[in-house]
């Protein structure tokens, strides 16, 4: 319910307002809340802040890690970087997006997983890497991925 | 009878199925009634061996790996001896014996939150004597160590930090800039998920040396496990009072954005704006985090700083290669046989450290190319292999050092795809502030695209674009990408033959 939303993202802002510069760990809270950041506490989080609702929107919009429409039940960030092109990276991802048939940034329909591309995740010595939500995973195939990806989110 | 046993919960590890051992360790160990102390460590950073599991014998740490679970009940049978997986002393497996560990000294040894055992392997002597010393003579230390930023630039340390420590200002603060953007480089997550306390003691150091009150950590959100072990190490570290009213740390998260890891940018993001670079001057130690002076450091400088205080100056530069000093984490990784992170003296040539050390590819074909310093730094061909990586020695073979991440390529990779995906992520991460990275990077995918496609007018204007990018950018962003690109062509030029081609 929208009131809710917003009273719950009131609350989150107002427990972070005492750090310098406290917009992006309240982004992150209200994300991880909510799986997205609702556009509609814009005014709310901005009224809190003591920020306009422009200002939210710009740094929401300038993040890849913001979303403002919920995703799938898993995020799969993919790397693209130069360590996993070395090893496969680029078929690893045109694989998926066939199999998922999604693009980049894509939702299955049946809202099961997003497919997000990452640019290193630090995993560069056992690529291709991925990350199943929180999950690393390393030397991965597209088949392993998907059903990572798929299991338990059916 | 109790079984102490050493398993990594580095993300790398885990990413090879560390827990799935730990698991399969755990059911195995009740299934025999013995009562098995699982200890989980940071990495030894020879992340071809993950799942390492280490058992002490006689003070001699023996390894086994890489593990899978089905490895897990012979590890019981042969008593942890013999095992098809056996290594050996882990710290006489080459690739471990030839490093010299400073910064990472206690990585894959101690548990990361056991303060005990950071104190019993050296760790906080190098705060201890920091606090008998006034801030002029921490800063002469670090000044005399020769210690330069392991972020990049390769700025002198010491330097910076008697910038800040004359700055005016009420409150000043310590960044750690642990945003770890470079393809190829680890260096940062490892530490922190290793040897936290390392970290805390060097931003420790730094603030009393600056006279800041407070320290930052922003780290980047695609790093959950280090994200998890940095807040848990600030807790002990508070419980302790090495944290506390006199100097704190926070963490903050970033947020997918690459041009974050610029140090202006980054101040940006931690005040809750966009990412977008800020003009110099002020430099940031002038007026940087909510305008306070600022010291914006690597994670790995200020990991570097405790053996500084610790061993003394003299015996950190007496490692490294003309104004190079101290120790780099060499981070290899890509196509390798034997990837991973060795930290070692500056001055191994590049062909050394990827064949000699590293065994060349993973896939056992010829190395083709090598990429140092992430997707802002060139590719180097076999020709180049004897140049000592330094900052002023890869500087000369037209590259860069960087983070210090080696990406080896193997005969199969496509030199043109490579320099088209160098525009391609310079256009995707571009703040937008400056027109040659934001607009540059686009039209360098397409006139990429055009020699690829054999057009005899389109070499000129790239190398015309690159100039300007080079030129007229903000920041390394688009002031870099020409590295990757303009090496590619130069030392492969036969992978951009298009022109050629389509013209016979
Ligand atoms: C696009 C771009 C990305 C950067 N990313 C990082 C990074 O991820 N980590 C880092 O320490 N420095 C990064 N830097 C360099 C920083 O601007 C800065 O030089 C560094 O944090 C200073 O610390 P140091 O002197 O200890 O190296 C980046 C620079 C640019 C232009
Ligand atoms: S390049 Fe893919 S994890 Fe670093």
């Amino acid at each position: 319910m929208t009131t809710d939303i917003i009273a719950r993202c009131r609350v989150i802002a107002a427990a972070h307002a005492h750090l310098d510069g406290p917009l992006l760990p309240v982004l992150h809270a209200v994300q991880e809340s909510f799986g997205h950041v609702p556009v509609v506490a814009y005014p709310a989080l901005a009224e809190e802040l003591g920020l306009s609702a422009a200002e939210i929107h710009g740094v929401v919009s300038f993040y890849p890690d913001f979303r403002t429409e919920p995703g799938g039940r898993r995020v799969l960030r993919v790397c693209r970087a130069e360590a996993c092109q070395a090893m496969g990276a680029a078929a690893l991802g045109e694989d998926l997006k066939a199999r998922l048939g999604v693009e980049w940034h894509g939702t299955t329909e049946d809202g099961a997983v997003t497919l997000e591309p990452a640019y290193c995740l630090g995993l560069c010595a056992c690529a291709p890497a991925a990350l199943v939500d929180d999950r690393p995973v390393g030397r991965v195939t597209a088949d392993r991925l998907e059903r990572l990806a798929r299991e338990g989110s059916a | 009878m109790s079984l102490t046993l050493y398993l990594p919960l580095d993300a790398a590890a885990l990413a090879l199925g560390a827990d799935e051992v730990a698991a399969a360790l755990q059911a195995e160990a009740r299934a025999r009634g013995l009562d098995l102390v699982l200890k989980r460590t940071g990495t030894r950073g020879m992340v071809w061996l993950e799942p390492l599991l280490e058992i002490e014998e006689d003070g001699v740490r023996m390894g086994f790996g890489p593990l899978g679970p089905a490895d897990v009940p012979a590890l019981f049978d042969g008593a942890f001896e013999d095992h098809p997986k056996a290594l050996g002393p882990v710290e006489q497996i080459p690739f471990f014996a030839r490093q010299t560990r400073l910064a990472f000294a206690r990585c894959g040894i101690v548990e990361p939150l056991d303060l005990d055992a950071y104190r019993a392997h050296g760790g906080m002597k190098g705060l201890e004597r920091a606090m008998t010393m006034t801030p002029e003579e921490i800063v002469a230390e670090i000044t005399a160590s020769g210690l330069r930023g392991r972020g990049g630039a390769g700025f002198p340390t010491g330097i910076k930090w008697q910038t800040v420590l004359e700055a005016e200002g009420a409150r000043k603060a310590v960044v750690c800039n642990a945003d770890e953007g470079d393809s190829g480089t680890f260096a940062d997550r490892m530490l922190i998920e290793g040897d936290p306390f390392c970290l805390i003691e060097g931003m420790a150091i730094c603030a009393r040396a600056v006279g800041a009150d407070r320290g930052y950590v922003y780290m980047r959100s695609e790093y959950p496990q280090a994200i998890a072990m940095l807040d848990a190490s600030l807790r002990v570290a508070r419980e302790a009072g090495i944290l506390g009213d006199h100097f704190d740390i926070e963490d903050r998260v970033g947020a997918g954005s690459y041009v974050c890891g610029e140090e202006t940018a980054l101040l940006n993001s931690m005040e809750g704006k966009r990412g977008i670079v800020r003009p110099k001057p002020p430099l940031p130690a002038h007026k940087g985090f909510m305008g306070r002076p600022t010291v914006v450091n690597n994670l790995i400088t200020l990991a570097s700083v405790p053996a500084i205080l610790s061993e003394g100056a003299e015996h950190y530069r007496s490692f490294g290669l003309g104004r190079s000093l101290g120790t780099v984490p060499l981070q290899i990784a890509g196509n390798v046989r034997y990837g991973g992170l060795f930290e070692a003296a500056f001055g191994m040539t590049i062909g050394e450290l990827v064949e000699g050390v590293c065994g060349g590819t993973a896939s056992g074909r010829p190395v083709k190319a090598v990429q140092i310093g992430g997707p802002l730094g060139a590719y180097f061909p076999r020709s180049l292999f004897d140049t000592p990586l330094g900052y002023e020695e890869c500087d000369a073979a037209g590259g860069l050092i960087g983070h210090a991440g080696l990406v080896v390529f193997d005969d199969t990779v496509e030199m043109g795809a490579m320099a088209r995906f160098a525009m391609e992520f310079c256009a995707v991460e571009s703040c937008g502030t400056c027109t040659p990275c934001r607009i540059g990077a686009v039209r360098g995918m397409e006139t990429i695209d055009r020699i690829l496609a054999g057009d005899p007018a389109a070499p000129a204007i790239l190398a015309d674009l690159c100039e300007t990018m080079r030129a007229g950018s903000l920041c390394a962003l688009g002031g870099f990408t020409p590295y990757p690109v303009e090496s590619a062509l130069r030392h492969f030029p036969e992978d951009f033959g298009g022109a050629r081609e389509a013209a016979e």
